[in-house]
């Protein structure tokens, strides 16, 4: 395995997949009690995000889709500013116009948020070849899943990229669901990498779940991209813990296999090799912990008190 | 003045922008094999061909437009759009708004639709009404040559995105084009003719249909005005109304299916804004609620023709006068 950066510290990794998991459930709460509607969350995916976004540079673009809080949050985003998005509050970062589907920050190279699935990959050649045009360095990293991957915009992008050789880095977190239906019963292969050889793009699958290879693999795949200013497919195989959108009872699922996931925590997994590294004394696990829990109840308190949008937004940005 | 088809009217608006500004590319389906002269001016980078993917070629232009260029795309027939209503409709159209306005989407769309190449209704149907009742999109399609050369040039320039239709029937008509930097103005309507008895509005080939009806009914003594939209989106309202108010009748005339097609909007807005003005009821002609047939005679009676519209405006003056 490539060696981790030796900037990037595991304890903030770990740290940031504790806020991505806090921020989600503090929605799935709220939700719930009918404080603010629903969201297609994470949960269990967590490492698949924070490997692959602190593999990239400052000036790398990314393409999300409607399950983004992971990537958002560990590019930097304010979970105040989101929370007041998914809430539907002016100080959103899209205004309140977007809700938890389709948040864009322009300001951290997170661009033109989709929530059909598979449009991430139909917009993506599109920003890489701007990238190319305006002689400009950063790659464009665009994440969809398993079943944005059967959708025919996945073929058709893969086959232009390569043939334009654009400098895309594909990233499927195949996270075994595709809405309310197995990835078996959609998809004809079970690995996504495995179609990226017809189109000429080389691939690799990683462990979702394991936050330090995701990042060595995402800095060996970013590295590549970079260098040959060609495509590569990164496929993240990982699991959603919780439903499609919440609520959502899971009464569909298999619970052994979703048990045999749940054992296999990213969050776990990372914080007991923190442990066993002697990295991570109970001490610093309760003032991560705390600071997690800080930051969510200060984004929630300043989302719940910033006001809604005026009457007179109803129509405004529909053109440049 | 020089002559060109509507064709090379294109051509010359997509040369004159590509010099003036080094962030328009074109690409598309075949677009660089029928456009050499432009590969040859401005290289294969700025100039591509594409696979025939609706799809992608249009998410690509989203893309791209969304990061700093100016897209045009070539589609080649309206029908394909079915392909890519996605990335225009959810995609272009939604995402400046959707984003709280971070992103805006400077992208042309080209596309070939109506009657007159006996192509079936796979490659001839007049899909501009979509687009209209989609939010953030704009839409144009020129009646000549000169038209579509102002109208393209404005649309490249336009920092939103716009659907360029462009119909068959007219593509290789001749039509004299200035030298000059002439931009058209999206949503400025054209009085072709002007009259003060009945208002003839439509778009596209059905323009000069109107025009040949206003010559039938000037010799029955009916002096008809006739405008042509232009541009469907915006859409020239105050020019309708005025013409509306001064002549009090109006037929709407377009080769689109006539349920929900433009005429409906232009209809309800002069009912809306202008009753009080008409002298008699409003008339749509359009084409019929059918797939458009291959066949010529068929192709034909699908779009209005000028000897029905000159009767449908002569109806409405006498039923006035009696």
């Amino acid at each position: 395995m490539a060696p981790i950066h030796p900037e990037i510290d595991l304890c903030h990794l770990l740290e940031q997949m504790q806020i991505i998991r806090a921020y989600e459930e503090a929605i799935v709460t709220g939700s719930a009690a009918g404080k603010f509607p629903g969201t297609c969350t994470s949960v269990g995916q967590e490492a698949a995000a924070v490997g692959v976004v602190n593999a990239l540079s400052g000036d790398d673009l990314i393409l999300t889709n409607h399950r983004s809080a992971g990537h958002l949050l560990a590019r930097g985003a304010d979970p105040g500013r989101l929370l007041a998005e998914v809430m539907g509050r002016s100080s959103g970062y899209c205004k309140g116009r977007s809700g938890s589907l389709h948040i864009s920050v322009k300001e951290l190279g997170v661009v033109l948020t989709s929530t059909i699935v598979g449009a991430e990959l139909s917009l993506a050649p599109g920003v890489a070849l701007a990238q190319n045009m305006l002689e400009r360095a950063g790659i464009v990293v665009c994440f969809f899943g398993d079943g944005a991957a059967c959708e025919g915009s996945f073929h058709e992008s893969l086959n232009l990229a390569a043939l334009w050789n654009l400098p895309i880095l594909y990233v499927c977190e195949n996270n075994q669901w595709q809405a309310f239906v197995h990835r078996r019963e959609a998809m004809s292969r079970d690995h996504v990498a495995d179609w990226a050889a017809s189109y000429g793009i080389q691939a690799r699958t990683v462990d979702g779940n394991d936050v330090t290879a995701v990042l060595a693999a995402a800095q060996a795949a970013a590295g590549q991209v970079r260098e040959s200013r060609r495509p590569y497919l990164l496929e993240t195989y990982t699991y959603r813990t919780r439903g499609h959108f919440e609520p959502d009872d899971q009464a569909y699922i298999d619970q052994a296999e979703r048990q045999s996931w749940l054992n296999r925590d990213p969050i776990a997994l990372c914080r007991d090799r923190l442990v066993a590294d002697g990295c991570l004394s109970p001490g610093k696990q309760t003032e991560i912990a705390d600071r997690v829990a800080q930051r969510i109840a200060t984004a929630m308190t300043f989302a719940e008190s910033s006001p809604f949008p005026a009457a007179d937004e109803l129509t405004r940005d529909v053109y440049a | 003045m020089p002559t060109l088809t509507l064709y090379d009217a294109v051509g010359a608006a997509l040369t004159e922008e590509m010099r003036r500004n080094r962030s328009v590319l074109v690409f598309g389906e075949g677009i660089a094999t029928k456009r050499h002269d432009l590969v040859e001016e401005f290289g294969a980078l700025r100039v591509r061909n594409t696979p025939l993917a609706e799809g992608i070629i249009a998410g690509t232009a989203v893309g791209a437009a969304g990061s700093g260029l100016r897209p045009v795309i070539d589609l080649l027939f309206a029908p394909f759009l079915c392909y890519a209503m996605d990335e225009l409709v959810n995609s272009a159209g939604k995402l400046r708004y959707m984003s709280g306005g971070q992103f805006s989407f400077p992208l042309v769309t080209l596309a070939m639709t109506g009657a007159g190449w006996g192509v079936g209704a796979q490659h001839n149907h007049n899909v501009e009404a979509w687009f209209v009742h989609s939010p953030g999109l704009k839409v144009v399609m020129p009646s000549n040559p000169a038209d579509a050369k102002g109208l393209l040039k404005a649309a490249i320039r336009d920092d939103n995105p716009v659907l360029f239709f462009i119909d068959i029937g007219l593509l290789h008509q001749p039509g004299e084009v200035g030298n000059d930097e002439l931009v058209l103005p999206l949503g400025k309507a054209s009085i072709v003719r002007e009259g003060g008895d009945v208002t003839l509005v439509s778009y596209g080939k059905t323009v000069h249909h109107c025009q040949q009806a206003a010559e039938m009914l000037a010799s029955h003594g009916i002096a008809a005005e006739v405008i042509d939209l232009r541009s469907l989106k915006p859409l020239d309202e105050a020019s309708i109304l005025a013409s509306v108010r001064k002549t009090g009748r109006l037929v709407v005339v377009h080769e689109a299916n006539r349920l929900c097609g433009v005429g409906a909007e232009i209809a309800a807005l002069v009912a809306e804004e202008a009753f009080a003005a008409l002298k008699a009821p409003i008339v749509r002609l359009g084409g019929p609620d059918a797939p458009v047939a291959a066949s010529y005679p068929l192709e034909q009676a699908f779009v209005p023709q000028p000897e029905a519209i000159a009767a449908a405006a002569e109806r409405l003056c006498h039923r006035q006068a009696a």
